[in-house]
Parts: C-alpha cells; structure tokens; sequence
C-alpha cells in the first residue's frame, strides 16, 4: 500500500509572482514557492522554514490570527496538484493566517516526510494553534516540536494508531439487509 | 479599521497552556500553606474536580476540568472528544453532494451555515456561478437560521444563570422560526438544503408572508427578552464583569466571531470579507467594549435584530430565477425531465450513483456562522469524492478561550463563561 | 354485605395497576443530550410539544433521580463507558429510549469513531427513528414507552443484553448470520 503512487500529475507553472507578502516571504526564504489557488495565495515552503515564516509573517507582516492547522494526507490521491518545484511528499501541513489590519489571509504549505513526521509548533508565536495542532497529532500523528501538550484530544488516550490516514481503515461495519421477523 | 499593533501575549498564554500532564489529566499543584489570621490553617492541596461530560448546563458532551482553591477557579482544562465522530473520514466516502448531509451535522444548531461554507468551497473549486437568486434564498436562509441559532442561545444561557422561564420563551420564538425554515426547506434540522449548485428547492407559495410574519414575532420576542433582562440586577450581577477577555488574548487564541466582537473588536466577515450579497444589504456589526459574559449576551441578542432587517431585505429583493446553476454535469435535471428525455435520465443516474467530479486543487472557504469563523479546507484529487475535507470549527478555537476567561473566577462563574462562549461540540469534536 | 355499602369514598383497584399508573405518568427523564438529538429533546420539553403534560419536564440531572435515560444523539467509543455508568447508577426501576438513527444503529456515520447502535450497551426499551426525529416522532415513542410501562410486567429482571436480537440474513451479497460487531479501540 505504501507504493501507490498518483497516476497523473498536474504541472502547474509557477506563476509570476504578483503577490506583495508571497514576495516578501520569498526575499527572505528563497525556497518557498507561490501558488495561485483558485484566487487565494498559497506559499509552499521548506518544513524546515515553517517556525520562521510565521514568525516572520506575524512580526513584519502583521498576520494578526492564525486560523487554522491542518494536514493532509496524499497517499491515495488520483490526481494530486503538483506545483513546480516542490518535491510532493505523502502528508502535507497547512496552515492558513488572517490579518485583520491588511484585511487579506495567507496559506502556508509544508510537504512532511511519512518516515519523519515531524514539524515545528506554532503555539508560541499563536497561542491558538494548541488545539488544532493536537488534532492533527492524533488524527494523522504528525508531531509538533515544541507543543506544550501534546496528546490525543478527540480520541481516547488509549487509542491506538490514526484514524484519517488512508491507510488506516474507516472501520466500516457490513450494512446488513435485516430480516426482521416483524412484531411477535 | 483602527491600525493598532496587535501583540498576542503569547509568552504568557503558552506558559499557562504548558501543562504536560497528559490530555485527560490535572494534577494538584501543592502550595505554600497560608495562614490567613483564621481559625485553621490552609490546605497544602488544591481540589481537582470534574465537570461532565454528562452535565445540565447541555452544551453537549464537554467535560471540563477544574482546579479549586476553595470556590475559585485556578485553571481550568477543557477535555473534549466525547462527541467526535470521524466526519472527517466519512467525508472521504462520501460524493460531494453528499457531503453536505454530513456537513450539517457539525454545528446542528446553524446547519445551513455549515452546508453554504462546504458548498462555496466546492463552487470554488469547480469555478461555477450560482444564480442570484440561490444567492439571496441561500442569504436569507443562513440569516434565519443565525436567528433561530441566537434565540437558542438566549434560551440555554437563560436556563444555565436558572433564569429557566428564559429558556421556554427562547424556544417559542425559535419554533416560530424553525417552522418557517421547515417549511421551506423541508426539515427544522440538519436541512441538506444548500447543496454545492445552488439550493435544492425552490421557495413555496406563500413564503414571504409568512417570514415577514415570523419577523414580527421574533422582534417582539427580542423586546420581550430585553425588558426582562438588560436591567435585571440578578442577570447584570451574574454576568457583567464576568469572564473578561481582551482583544489581544483573544486575536492570539484565534477566537472569533462575537467573543471577538465583545472585546472591542468590529471583526465580521459578512462586512470584512464579503460573500453571497452580504455587500448589497444593509445592516450593522454589532460590537462591545467590556468583553465579558454580559456584552456577548447583548452582542447575541441585538444581532436577532440585525437578521431580521436582513431577512425583510431579502423578502422584499429576491430576484426572480433559476434556484440552482443549469450546468448539467452538476445539476441533476428536474425529476419531470427524467420520463422524457433520456440524456435526462443518464445525467440523474450518474450524478445520484457517482457524483460529478471536481478537478485536483485546494481551498479555504470561510463564512461567519453564529459562533464565528467557519471555514472549509477542500482537497480535490479529480475523483468523485474529496481527498480531504476539513471543517475549522469556530467553537473548537473558541473553547481556548475558557481557560483565560475562568481563572479566578467562582464555579458558578465557570458556567456563566462556559454559558456565554455558546459552544456546540458538534462542531468541536467533529 | 359488598364493598357498595360502605358510606365513606374509596377507589378500590389491584395494587400492580395503581404502581403502573403512577410510574407511566411521572417518568423522569435524565439529560442525556448528546448532539443534534439533543435539541429536538429540548424542543419536546418546551412550550409548544411540552412533556410536561405527560408529566415528564422534570429533566434530572442526577441518573440517581432519573427513571428514563433518553440517548440523544450519537455516542462516541470515548463517550461509551460514561454512558455504561449513568446507566449503571440510575436506579430500578429505569428504561431507555434511544432517540435518533446515530443511537439506534449507527446512523449515518458507519466508521470507527462511534459505538454502532446504543444497545450494544445499554438495553434499550423503545427506538425512535429519525435523524433528528422531530419532537412529534420524540413523543410517538415515549407514550410507546408508556403504554409498555402501564401494560407491563411490574417487576423486570432483564438478562444479559444480546443486542437488538434481530436476525442478519443478507449482508452484501454473503449469506448466513452475522452477530453484530462492537467496534474497539485495539
């Protein structure tokens, strides 16, 4: 199962960079790549740079709120986006920022490794990623270097394995066509 | 928009987060013994103790632990889960027409909120227009169902301060709406309404009579509410000055929506960011200064009233029109078609049993649900059915929020705070 | 000389069908709102559905006075043991509606996350179908749960649950039976 491999890829060509944070953010980090999603800016950076960047965006940006963290999980994609020059690796971390003062949201992209699933925290420059980083934890076990607290948060401690990575099952029971032998 | 610097208290927040005990987990901290000039000295300890999951103040399955010294709050951990259901999983099997059944079932209190951010975010990726006229059902039926949403908050926070005659007056003006939402969209809950092309019926005969005659009622109710309630000593003792949080604490923690709203903040994102005709309707954010429990009571129950000035523009501006985009490989066709034409039949047929397919890309969609920021993170891979999808729900961030507002505070404070974040775990635990 | 001579006011009645009657008409529900089910519960208990005309408003939060355990909602593999001990602490004699498909069976969320039907631990007395089922239905099944109460036996001694006891013919093709599966965490 670790072999799947997508069956198409879609190049897409890294546009030009019209985007005055994206170009900002790749001044400072020349690795990261701008992507045009759908009329939403996205910057695919390396997973080493992800503590840096938010800092950075928070700090000289003024990327007030970081709204969300999230991760995906590639392995079973049919045809996956492939921005050009990134390496696709099998998870992907997400992060998505608002500033209120620019009035404008950024999303951040990191490719993580399935042998080394590893990440930096975000709670000390947003405290409100606590949450959300701990479900990604439990959910797909990416860790998250530097988490005060990092457990399980919707499943229970004992709990083993993570239940939304494709290779781990649904755990669908049989839908079973009952004969019911009706009132007695 | 004011452009003060906004700093997030961080170093301070992760220090009062930094607990490494584990998730279900609070230990006592020992302390110092004090000798306060009484009688007997101090206990060394302080008392853990444990509310929920299963509780009366019925915000669902939240268990929340708590440290005491004595009846005051010293931390206080929110441990959830109890209610997770893997709807992120199941939203892998699912097509995405189906996947607004399940959506809705996120946040049950304001389904259709949940099913219009997963059906933009779906529209996003499919790069289609929906007509104006399923813009503006779609607008007046979120805009109900933040009333209905409101009103049940009005209602549990009411019965959670033992103000219980609130909670049978919060209902009755909710019934009111919920009949109405019934009848256009066919069921009071979990409606499956907003679907990723439009809406899924048009309205019935008689429709804006009738809103504009449950707009009357709940505005009367609301008046109703604020002569019991704004100046009643025991409601403004209970709740004002309670569960203070600034807006920096908030920004930081990625609260929004009106816990946001009542630190000071005017952040809404029918107005910051607009989507649907939010921008060709007037109507006001509403927003305090104090950020405690009595403000996002207030907050709560003057947006009843901003709804319904939205809603009565819409009754009186819905355009005429198609309710759902024609495009037919997304569209299934009217049933009647079906009997007639056989192109109808092959599209019924493939749209019911394998569902349109959306090309490989992602988006972040978000909406401003009566809790605050809903948003949706769509992973397309050119199948049927998404490769990921993920609902950020506003109440899950919210829930941080507790921790700061509660310490120090009694435990009867706790419930007014846990009370006034309006949390639906639904959305929390997913 | 019969009991039609005495002068002073008596019902006469048989001891059982006095018990019955004041157990059908004051049962005292527990909260157990889990989710979605959870409002349309609340909705039965408001003005305008108002169980309180069967005599049932009094939502106890302690299991210890409750009489009914209403599963609203869908219950989690983490939510299963507490829901096993409210069980446990309500005291004799005590019933269980499971209101809504997620409690009965599952619902739609056929996966990992949730116990597949409430009576795979609890035994439940009346299933109420509906997702959620609108306060109408709510009621249909708790004057089901009355007239059981009212009809029948005075003292339960309930066995060892076997689930719902319904007999799987078909499942996808697969012929024979098939006991039910309690999804667990290992």
């Amino acid at each position: 199962m670790a072999d799947n491999e997508p069956t198409a890829t879609e190049e897409v060509a890294a546009p030009v960079v019209a985007d005055e944070v994206a170009s900002a953010v790749i001044a400072k980090f020349p690795r990261a790549i701008f992507n045009d999603s759908h009329g939403q800016a996205v910057l695919y950076i390396d997973r080493a740079d992800w503590h840096a960047v938010a800092e950075f965006l928070r700090n000289e940006e003024r990327f007030t709120q970081c709204v969300d963290v999230t991760a995906v999980d590639h392995l079973l994609d049919e045809t996956r986006l492939s921005v050009a020059g990134i390496t696709p690796e099998r998870f992907e971390t997400v992060a998505n920022f608002l500033s209120h003062p620019r009035n404008r949201r950024i999303r951040l992209i990191a490719q993580v490794s399935e042998f080394d699933t590893t990440i930096a925290s975000l709670t000390d420059i947003y405290p409100g990623t606590n949450f959300p980083e701990r479900e990604v934890f439990d959910l797909l076990g990416i860790e998250f270097i530097g988490h005060p607290d990092l457990t399980r948060i919707l499943l229970p401690d004992e709990w083993t394995g993570h239940p939304l990575r494709k290779d781990d099952a649904p755990a669908r029971i049989p839908v079973a066509f009952k004969g019911d032998p009706g009132p007695q | 928009m004011s452009e003060k610097v906004i700093t997030n208290d961080s170093e301070q927040i992760r220090l009062e987060n930094q607990t490494g005990e584990g998730a279900q987990e609070l230990q006592p901290q020992t302390r110092d013994v004090v000798l306060t000039g009484g009688l007997w000295p101090e206990d060394e300890a302080t008392t853990i103790i444990n509310m929920g999951p299963q509780h009366p103040s019925t915000h669902g399955v939240l268990r929340i632990m708590l440290e005491l010294d004595g009846e005051t709050v010293l931390r206080l951990k929110p441990v959830i889960g109890y209610l997770h259901t893997g709807m992120e999983k199941t939203g892998e099997e699912l097509t995405y027409v189906q996947g607004a059944t399940n959506v809705t079932r996120m946040d049950y209190v304001s389904p259709l909120s949940n099913e219009l951010v997963w059906s933009l975010a779906v529209e996003r990726l499919l790069d289609v227009e929906v007509p104006p006229r399923a813009v503006w059902m779609r607008m007046m039926l979120v805009e109900l169902n933040r009333m209905a949403s409101h009103l049940l908050f009005q209602a549990t926070n009411g019965m959670d301060m033992a103000a219980l005659s609130i909670m049978i007056y919060g209902w009755r003006e909710r019934e009111e709406v919920l009949r109405l939402i019934e009848m256009i969209t066919g069921l009071r809950m979990n409606n499956n309404f907003i679907r990723p092309s439009g809406v899924a019926a048009d309205l019935p005969e008689g429709w804006d009579t009738e809103t504009l005659r449950v707009c009357d009622l709940v505005e009367k109710g609301v008046q109703e509410y604020s002569a019991m309630l704004n100046e009643n000593p025991i409601w403004i003792e209970r709740l004002s000055g309670v569960g203070v949080l600034t807006t920096e604490q908030a920004i930081g923690l990625g609260i929004t929506g009106p816990i946001l709203r009542s630190t000071g903040f005017p952040w809404d994102l029918r107005k910051a960011q607009p989507y649907l005709a939010y921008d060709e309707v007037d109507f006001d954010i509403i927003y305090t200064e104090n950020g405690d429990c009595y403000d996002r009571f207030t907050i709560r129950l003057i947006e009843i009233l901003e709804s319904i000035k939205i809603v009565r523009q819409c009754v009186e501006r819905m355009p005429p029109g198609d309710y759902r985009t024609q495009d037919p490989k997304i569209t299934p066709p009217p049933r009647t078609r079906i009997n007639e034409s056989m192109e109808a039949l092959i599209h019924h047929f493939k749209l019911f049993t394998e569902g349109f397919r959306v090309p490989a890309g992602e988006t972040y969609t978000a909406v401003e649900s009566p809790r605050g920021e809903i948003g949706c993170y769509l992973v397309a891979d050119g199948t049927a059915k998404p490769a990921r999808m993920h609902i950020r729900g506003p109440s899950f961030y919210n829930l941080q929020s507790l921790a700061p507002m509660a310490k120090g505070s009694l435990v009867a404070d706790t419930v007014a705070v846990i009370s006034s974040v309006d949390p639906i775990l639904g959305e929390v635990d997913r | 000389m019969g009991l039609e001579q005495v002068p002073h006011n008596f019902l006469t009645g048989r001891l059982e069908d006095l018990v019955k009657w004041a157990r059908t008409n004051s049962v005292w529900p527990a909260t157990f709102g889990l989710a979605c089910c959870a409002i349309e519960m609340m909705a039965t208990g408001a003005a305008h559905y108002d169980q309180a005309r069967f005599g049932m408003e009094v939502f106890r939060a302690s299991p210890r006075q409750a009489d009914l355990m209403i599963v609203a909602g869908r219950v989690s593999q983490k939510m299963a043991p507490v829901l096993r001990q409210v069980y446990d602490q309500m005291v004799e004699p005590k019933w269980v509606i499971s209101m809504g498909v997620c409690a009965s069976t599952g619902g739609m969320f056929n996966n990992y996350a949730l116990v597949q039907g409430v009576d795979q631990i609890v035994p439940v007395d009346v299933y109420v179908p509906g997702c959620p089922p609108g306060p109408e239905t709510l009621l249909h099944g708790i004057l089901t749960l009355h007239e059981e109460i009212r009809t029948g036996a005075i003292m339960k001694r309930r066995g060892p649950s076997k689930g719902a006891g319904i007999q799987i013919d078909n499942i996808d093709g697969v012929t024979g039976s098939v006991r039910p599966v309690t999804i667990t965490s290992s």
